[in-house]
C-alpha cells in the first residue's frame, strides 16, 4: 500500500475527513492550529463546514448544536482552550451528543508553555467539567495512529453517544511519518434522536436539565451504566515484552516510544523490563495492568507530568506491587535518562 | 363562527410555569402563532436559554434544544450550519444574552448567522431571584443593587438592539414591547419579519422584547405593564433599528 | 354589533387580571366561588351577551386560557 508523509495534526484531520466528519469549529492555539488550518483548506473543496469561532466556549457550543443536528463534528484545541471547553463538554456528556474533541496537549497550569506535556491527564480522564461523567479518551503514539484513532473516535462517539477525546502531545502533532491512508467510512449510524425538525414525527428534545431529584438520579444511573458497558468492551492497551518482565513501565503517547527505546537498551544490560501502553486513557486498561502484576515485581509510571496516571496504575495494582513514578514537564524525558532511572530501580530492587 | 383566538398548534398543551401575569407567556404565544401562520413548525428548531424560559422546550411543539447559559447563539450556529434550510431560533433573557452570552450574540450577529433571536428584556435576572442585569435601569432596585443601580458603581444599562444593529451581518433588528394590545400586535408582526429575514437568507435577525417580571419588580401584573411603559420605553425606545434593504414590510 | 363567544380553560388561569383590565366591555371578572387546581379564582364572564369578540382578552392573557369566537 502507498504511504504518504504526513504531519501528525494533518493525519488526524484527514482521518476525521475519512470518518465522514464534515464540520469543524475551533479557535486557534499552538500546537493544535494545523488541524484547523487543514480543515479550512479542505472543507470548501469537499463541501464541509469550517468555522473559526470567537472562542473555545463558542466553538464547543457550536459542536453541541451540530452534534444535536446529527452531524459528525470535531473541535481541537490545547491547554487553556480545553479548559474553556469544559462547560460545554459537561453538557455534551449529559445530552449524550457524539463528537470528537482533540487536545494537542501542552504544559500548564495557567498559560504554561507550548512544549509537549501529558499534564491534562486528570482533566481528560476524570470528566473535566462539573458532574458525574466521563468522556472516552484515546492516546495515539504515532502519526498513523493519529489517523486511525481519529476514525475510531467517530465510530465510538456514535456507537455510545459519548464525546470522545483524542489526547496527543504537541510533538506528535508536529512530527512527520509515513502514513497509509485509510478507506473512507461508508456506513453511518442512524440518529433518530437528532433535532432536525419534526416533520412526520413527534418533536425531539435535547436537554440537560432535570429538576426532579428522581429523574436526575435516573439520568446519572443511566450514564453510569453506559460507562460500565464501555469499560467492559473498550479498554485498549498494547504490551511489549511484559511476559518475563520484572519491571513494567506504563507510558502512553510519545512517552511510550521513549520507553521502548530504553527497554531495549536496558534489556541488553540484563534487566528484564516490559511496557504497557494504554491506548484508551479512559477507560483505563486496568485489566491489563492487573494481569501483568501477577508476574511483574514493580511498576514504573512514566509521564510528561508531575504524576497523574500513576494513580490509575496504583488503583489497578491495588497494593499488590510497588508503583514508582518518573516524570518531567516542559521537557520530554529522553531514552538515556529513562534507562538510567530503570537501571537505578533495578539496583534498588536487587533485580540485577 | 370564526375563531379569533385559540392556542396555536406550535405550543404543546403543557401549562406554563411562569408567575401570574408574567409576559414570557405572551411572547411564547406570539412566536408559536408566527410559526403556525408561516407554516414553520415542522422545520423549526428552537434553543432555550438558562433563565426563567429554560423549560420552554416543554412548551414549543417543535424540535427543541437547551443550551448552557448564554451559549444559545453558538448552539444555533452549529445547528443552522448543518441544516441551512431549517428555521432556527433562540429565546434568551437579558442575563443570558446581554451578560454571560455577550460574546456569542455579538459574533453570531457579526457573522450574519441566519438565525432568529427572541431577546426578552425584563431588566433583571428573574430565575435566580431578581439580581441586577446589564439591562437594569439606573436607580432601579434589585437584590444586588439594593440602593438602586448607580452608574458610578455598575455602569450603564446596555442597549442591545442599537448595539447589534451596527453589525453588517445584522439584517433585521427591532425592539418591541408586550405592554398593550397594540404593542403586542406590533411585536407579532416584527417576529414574523425576523423569521422571514431568516427564510430569505438575508442574515441575522433579532427582536428585543420589553417584558415584565411582576414577581421581582414587586408589582401587580397590571402595575408592571405600567412600569414598563413609564420607565423602560423612555430608555429603550421601540422601533426597527435595522432593516436590510430590499425588504418589504407592511 | 358583532357578537363574540368565549370559552375558558379554567384550570390554566392564574388570576393575573390582565384580561379583566383590558376588556373594552368590562365584562370579565374573577369568579370567587371557584378555586382551580393551582389555587386561583379563575376568570369568568359576567355578561356574555355584551362580548364583541374583539379578542383583546386572549391577546393579553399570558396563559392561553381564553378561546374567542366571533360571528
Ligand atoms: C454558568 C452559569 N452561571 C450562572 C447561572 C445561574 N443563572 C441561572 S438563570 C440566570 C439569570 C437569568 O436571567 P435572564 O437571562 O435575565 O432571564 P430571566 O430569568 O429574567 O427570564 C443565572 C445567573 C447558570 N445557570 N450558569
Ligand atoms: S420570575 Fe419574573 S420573569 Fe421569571 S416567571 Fe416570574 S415573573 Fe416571569
Ligand atoms: S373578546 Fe373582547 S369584549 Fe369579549 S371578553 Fe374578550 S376583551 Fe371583552
Ligand atoms: S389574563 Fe389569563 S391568566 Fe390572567 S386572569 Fe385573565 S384568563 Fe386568567
Amino acid at each position: 500500500m502507498d504511504k504518504v508523509l504526513m504531519k501528525g495534526n494533518e493525519a488526524l484531520a484527514e482521518g476525521a475527513v475519512r470518518a465522514g466528519c464534515r464540520a469543524y469549529f475551533g479557535y486557534p492555539i499552538t500546537p493544535s492550529s494545523e488541524i484547523a488550518e487543514y480543515m479550512a483548506r479542505k472543507y470548501p473543496k469537499i463541501g464541509g463546514t469550517f468555522l473559526q469561532a470567537e472562542s473555545e466556549l463558542a466553538a464547543i457550543n457550536m459542536v453541541y448544536g451540530a452534534a444535536a443536528a446529527g452531524a459528525r463534528v470535531m473541535t481541537a484545541s490545547s491547554g487553556p482552550g480545553i479548559s474553556l471547553k469544559q462547560e460545554g463538554i459537561s453538557f455534551l456528556a449529559e445530552a449524550e451528543l457524539p463528537c470528537v474533541i482533540v487536545n494537542i496537549s501542552r504544559g500548564g497550569p495557567g498559560l504554561g508553555g507550548i512544549q509537549p506535556a501529558q499534564s491534562d491527564y486528570f482533566q481528560a480522564t476524570r470528566g473535566g467539567g462539573h458532574g458525574d461523567y466521563h468522556i472516552m479518551v484515546l492516546a495515539p503514539a504515532g502519526v498513523q495512529e493519529m489517523m486511525d484513532l481519529a476514525i475510531e473516535a467517530f465510530e465510538l462517539a456514535d456507537k455510545y453517544r459519548i464525546p470522545v477525546m483524542i489526547m496527543a502531545e504537541g510533538t506528535l502533532g508536529q512530527m512527520m511519518e509515513p502514513v497509509v491512508l485509510r478507506e473512507q467510512v461508508a456506513e453511518f449510524y442512524n440518529k433518530p434522536w437528532a433535532t432536525t425538525g419534526c416533520k412526520n414525527r413527534k418533536p425531539n428534545i435535547i436537554n440537560t436539565l432535570h429538576l426532579s431529584p428522581d429523574v436526575l438520579e435516573q439520568r446519572n444511573v443511566h450514564l453510569q451504566n453506559k460507562y460500565i458497558n464501555i469499560k467492559l468492551r473498550e479498554k485498549r492497551a498494547e504490551t511489549y515484552m511484559t511476559e518475563d518482565a520484572d519491571i513494567v513501565v506504563v507510558a502512553f503517547g510519545i512517552m511510550a516510544r521513549v520507553a521502548r527505546k530504553s527497554i531495549m537498551e536496558v534489556r541488553k544490560q540484563g534487566v528484564k523490563v516490559g511496557l504497557i501502553r494504554p491506548i484508551t486513557l479512559w477507560p483505563f486498561p486496568d485489566d491489563v495492568v492487573e494481569k501483568v502484576s501477577d508476574t511483574a515485581k514493580i511498576f514504573l509510571s512514566l509521564e510528561i507530568s508531575m504524576g497523574q496516571m500513576v494513580e490509575d496504575i496504583k488503583l489497578a495494582v491495588n497494593g499488590r506491587r510497588p508503583v514508582d513514578f518518573y516524570g518531567r514537564i516542559g521537557i520530554t524525558p529522553n531514552p538515556e535518562e529513562v534507562s538510567k532511572r530503570l537501571l537505578m530501580l533495578a539496583a534498588e530492587e536487587g533485580l540485577r | 363562527m370564526k375563531i379569533v383566538a385559540q392556542k396555536p398548534e406550535s405550543l404543546t398543551d403543557a401549562q406554563f410555569h411562569y408567575c401570574p401575569g408574567c409576559t414570557h407567556g405572551i411572547i411564547h404565544r406570539l412566536i408559536a402563532e408566527c410559526l403556525d401562520e408561516m407554516n414553520l413548525r415542522e422545520s423549526a428548531i428552537g434553543i432555550c436559554p438558562v433563565g426563567c424560559a429554560v423549560l420552554a422546550y416543554n412548551y414549543f411543539n417543535c424540535d427543541m434544544l437547551e443550551a448552557a447559559h448564554g451559549r444559545a447563539p453558538a448552539v444555533a450556529t452549529g445547528v443552522k450550519r448543518m441544516l441551512p434550510d431549517r428555521c432556527v431560533f433562540t429565546y434568551q433573557g437579558d442575563g443570558d444574552l446581554a451578560s454571560i452570552g455577550m460574546g456569542e450574540i455579538v459574533h453570531a450577529s457579526a457573522r450574519g448567522e441566519k438565525i432568529t433571536v427572541i431577546f426578552v428584556n425584563n431588566t433583571l435576572y428573574g430565575m435566580t431571584g431578581g439580581q441586577m442585569a446589564p439591562t437594569t435601569l439606573l436607580g432601579q432596585v434589585t437584590t444586588t443593587s439594593p440602593y438602586g443601580r448607580t452608574a458610578e458603581q455598575a455602569g450603564y444599562p446596555i442597549k442591545i438592539a442599537e448595539l447589534l444593529a451596527q453589525n453588517e451581518g445584522s439584517a433585521y433588528i427591532s425592539r418591541m414591547a408586550v405592554n398593550s394590545p397594540a404593542n403586542i400586535r406590533k411585536t407579532k408582526k416584527s417576529i414574523k419579519k425576523a423569521f422571514q429575514t431568516q427564510i430569505d437568507r438575508k442574515g441575522f435577525s433579532l427582536v428585543e422584547i420589553l417584558s415584565t417580571c411582576p414577581t421581582n419588580w414587586g408589582l401587580s401584573p397590571i402595575d408592571a405593564l405600567k412600569w414598563l411603559e413609564e420607565n423602560m420605553i423612555p430608555y429603550y425606545p421601540l422601533g426597527e433599528f435595522k432593516v436590510k434593504e430590499d425588504m418589504q414590510y407592511g | 354589533m358583532t357578537k363574540g363567544s368565549l370559552s375558558f380553560s379554567t384550570e390554566r388561569c392564574k388570576a393575573c387580571e390582565l384580561c379583566i383590565c383590558f376588556c373594552p366591555q368590562g365584562i370579565l371578572a374573577l369568579d370567587t366561588d371557584i378555586i382551580n387546581v393551582h389555587g386561583f379564582h379563575p376568570v369568568s364572564v359576567s355578561e356574555p351577551e355584551k362580548c364583541t369578540g374583539c379578542g383583546i382578552c386572549a391577546l393579553m392573557c399570558p396563559d392561553l386560557v381564553i378561546t374567542v369566537k366571533r360571528e
